[in-house]
């Protein structure tokens, strides 16, 4: 699902939220202190995602695209404005919240996949069941199999990271993204390590899923070809939001 | 919690090398305690068991200040028929007592008719001693053993002096003692036997019968220098003593002092202070054990933590627990104490049973070839084996906190 463009960006998100947002950002800011230097990473941002879309967050380095990504995974808490993930203020999130937060709704995917090393693809997918959510074991190994079978890895399972490809990788990490029936996933540069025809399989793919599981799909990238897939695209410079893009066609600056 | 026993386990497998070495560290340790502690024990209890067995027994009675003149052997500090009769009520009146042997110790010269030397005896009843120390007819190298120990007229000699003397059995001898009233009187014995010396008091004292000892020194009615106790379990040994103790402090003479002494074998034999010895020892090498456990395994945590901060961080970001992720790596340590500990057990007892087989002797004192028999008992084991996997924990707790604190973000950027 995507947003009509209404044609006024700052109005559409104040309206929509209410009803159907996924995530909310209200003036949101972030802050570093590194030393005596405070570094702006996120100035006063506002904007709205909506469950089931594909959106894409694109901007050179140092853009804060990172930032905001961990802001909305619930890693990094806001300096100022607010951030409503799932409906709660995620600013408000102790430690351990924000984790069990982030265990019950949202799927990360890594630009290094991320992968546990001493598990097989079977059990890296199996992995937030059994420590994050405590699934029982028949229903457990019932979704595990669904979600490798839906991206390709069904007859991989009792391969190591370390036995398949980087694409495959990648496939199996978006499998553990989204076992939990996580509400979004998040992917901080999804593609970067990859090539550029296994990194559009792995949009595909994400996009597949989204279909299939309405899951929001959220990533970084500053790859042109990538983030031409992505249905909403947010363009981010020096911490602020320049651009919101609709597969439409619809701007808003 | 299975899940994460699995996981830890899996981590430790995927560094072997470095899993195989530090639990060989901590099988290393477990071996050396265990190993320490069952020859040390061994040889503990065997010469606390010669000591109590064949000389001092469990406890001892005495008049009130014999213990302070030991050393003159003094005749005019012993227990009268009365004092007596109180000890033989409060023993005969005590579940845990076995047995108790009467005896008077006195000091006498030694003539084989050419030389003259002199002597420390121990003068007994057969029948008491032989139940109240057992081993002692162990101690005869030379002559039959007897049921009855000895016969009146008879002498056990001390070693030292048959040989210094050229005394063999069957020989007639004399002692002459100085009686109470400061007289002297002789008596001729047959030396019936010569008895092995050992280490501390009265070891190397010749034995004769209480009746031979009564004529000797001119005694009439009944006088006993010390009561010696055996109990049926040594390990009711604090129990009764303190009993023992309590009960005959109550008896007091007209100035309102105590008539009677008690004294468990700890106050009179020297070895004691070798087994606290041996003690002390054994306490030494379970702190460098605890000492090598805690290094080893917060070495291995430390880094297994530095190797896998991205690990962490991705495990934390998909939503982990906190207190999930600390249980991972104090898990991975308690695995490993589990695994050097249950090795370690293993080759020690079986080493224990190898020794056991072998048997190896040693020398200790006078006494030669006495056989190494290490034993262990299963509370020493449990006791190590929780020592080792507690240490093991704890070692890995701060590590382990580390890892469960760490932020995500910074872990996940980690390279």
């Amino acid at each position: 699902m995507t947003i009509a463009y209404s044609g006024d960006f700052e109005k559409e998100i104040l309206t929509k939220e209410k009803v159907m947002s996924l995530v909310t950002a209200d003036h949101l800011e972030k802050t570093y202190q590194i030393g005596e230097i405070s570094v702006n990473a996120i100035r006063g941002v506002n904007f709205t995602i909506e469950p089931a879309s594909f959106v894409s967050f694109v901007g050179p380095s140092g853009s804060g695209k990172s930032t905001l990504l961990n802001m909305i995974g619930c890693l990094d808490p806001p300096t100022a404005g607010s951030l409503k993930v799932v409906g709660q203020d995620i600013a408000r999130m102790d430690r351990k919240q924000a984790a069990h937060f982030r265990g019950e709704h949202i799927g990360f995917v890594f630009q290094d996949f991320n992968l546990i090393p001493v598990l097989t693809v079977f059990e890296n997918v199996e992995y937030p069941l059994l420590m994050v959510q405590n699934w029982p074991a028949k229903e457990r190994k019932k979704r595990v199999n669904n979600l490798l079978d839906a991206v390709g890895m069904g007859d991989q399972g009792d391969k190591y990271p370390s036995q398949i490809s980087g694409g495959q990788k990648q496939r199996v990490a978006v499998a553990r993204a989204l076992v939990t029936n996580a509400k979004m996933v998040l992917a901080d540069e999804p593609t970067a390590n990859l090539d550029g025809e296994t990194a559009n399989r792995i949009i595909n793919l994400m996009k597949k899923m989204r279909d299939e599981f309405d899951t929001t799909f959220i990533f970084s990238t500053h790859d042109p070809k990538v983030m031409q897939s992505a249905e909403i695209i947010f363009t981010l410079e020096d911490g602020k939001l320049l651009q919101r893009q609709n597969d439409n066609g619809g701007t808003n600056a | 919690m299975l899940n994460v026993i699995k996981i830890a386990a899996r981590n430790l497998r995927r560094y072997l090398r470095r899993t195989i070495l530090t639990s060989s560290l901590i099988t290393l340790g477990v071996v050396a305690v265990l190993l320490f502690i069952s020859v040390t024990g061994s040889f503990k209890s065997m010469m606390v068991g010669q000591i109590t067995d064949s000389m001092i027994g469990h406890l001892q009675i005495h008049r009130k200040g014999y213990m302070a003149s030991i050393d003159n052997l003094p005749l005019n500090r012993n227990l009268n028929q009365q004092q007596v009769a109180k000890v033989k009520e409060v023993l005969s009146g005590v579940d845990a007592v076995e047995s108790f042997s009467m005896r008077i110790k006195l000091g006498a010269m030694f003539s084989n008719f050419t030389e003259t030397t002199n002597i420390r005896l121990n003068t007994v009843i057969p029948e008491q001693e032989v139940k109240t120390v057992p081993l002692l007819s162990e101690r005869i190298v030379e002559g039959q053993k007897k049921d009855v120990l000895l016969q009146k007229g008879e002498i056990l000699i001390p070693e030292l002096i048959a040989k210094g003397m050229k005394v063999k059995v069957g020989d007639s001898v004399v002692l002459v003692a100085n009686n109470k009233d400061g007289s002297v009187n002789g008596k001729t014995f047959l030396v019936s036997g010569v008895l092995e010396g050992i280490s501390g008091p009265g070891g190397r004292d010749g034995v004769i019968h209480l009746d031979d000892a009564k004529e000797l020194l001119r005694i009439d009615g009944v006088e006993i220098s010390e009561i010696a106790v055996r109990l049926k379990n040594m390990g009711d040994l604090p129990r009764v003593f303190s009993s023992l103790k309590g009960e005959f402090a109550s008896f007091t003479n007209k100035e309102g002092n105590p008539v009677f002494e008690v004294h468990t074998w700890k106050d009179l034999s020297p070895f004691y202070n070798i087994a606290q010895m041996i003690d002390l020892m054994t306490f030494f090498i379970k702190i460098m054990l605890v000492a090598i456990v805690l290094v080893s395994i917060m070495n291995v945590m430390i880094m297994a933590v530095y190797e896998r901060i991205n690990e962490i961080g991705t495990i934390a970001a998909i939503g982990t627990l906190p207190g999930k992720i600390m249980a991972l790596f104090v898990t991975e340590g308690f695995l490993l104490g589990v695994l050097g500990t249950a090795v370690g057990t293993v080759i020690s007892l079986i080493s224990i049973a190898v020794i056991n087989a072998a048997g190896l002797t040693f020398n200790f004192g006078r006494q030669s070839n006495l056989v190494l028999a290490p034993t262990i008992g299963a509370g020493d084991v449990i006791t190590i084996v929780l020592i080792v996997i507690g240490i093991a924990v704890a070692a890995s707790l701060q590590p382990a906190y580390k890892a469960a604190r760490m932020d995500p973000i910074t872990a996940l950027r980690h390279v």
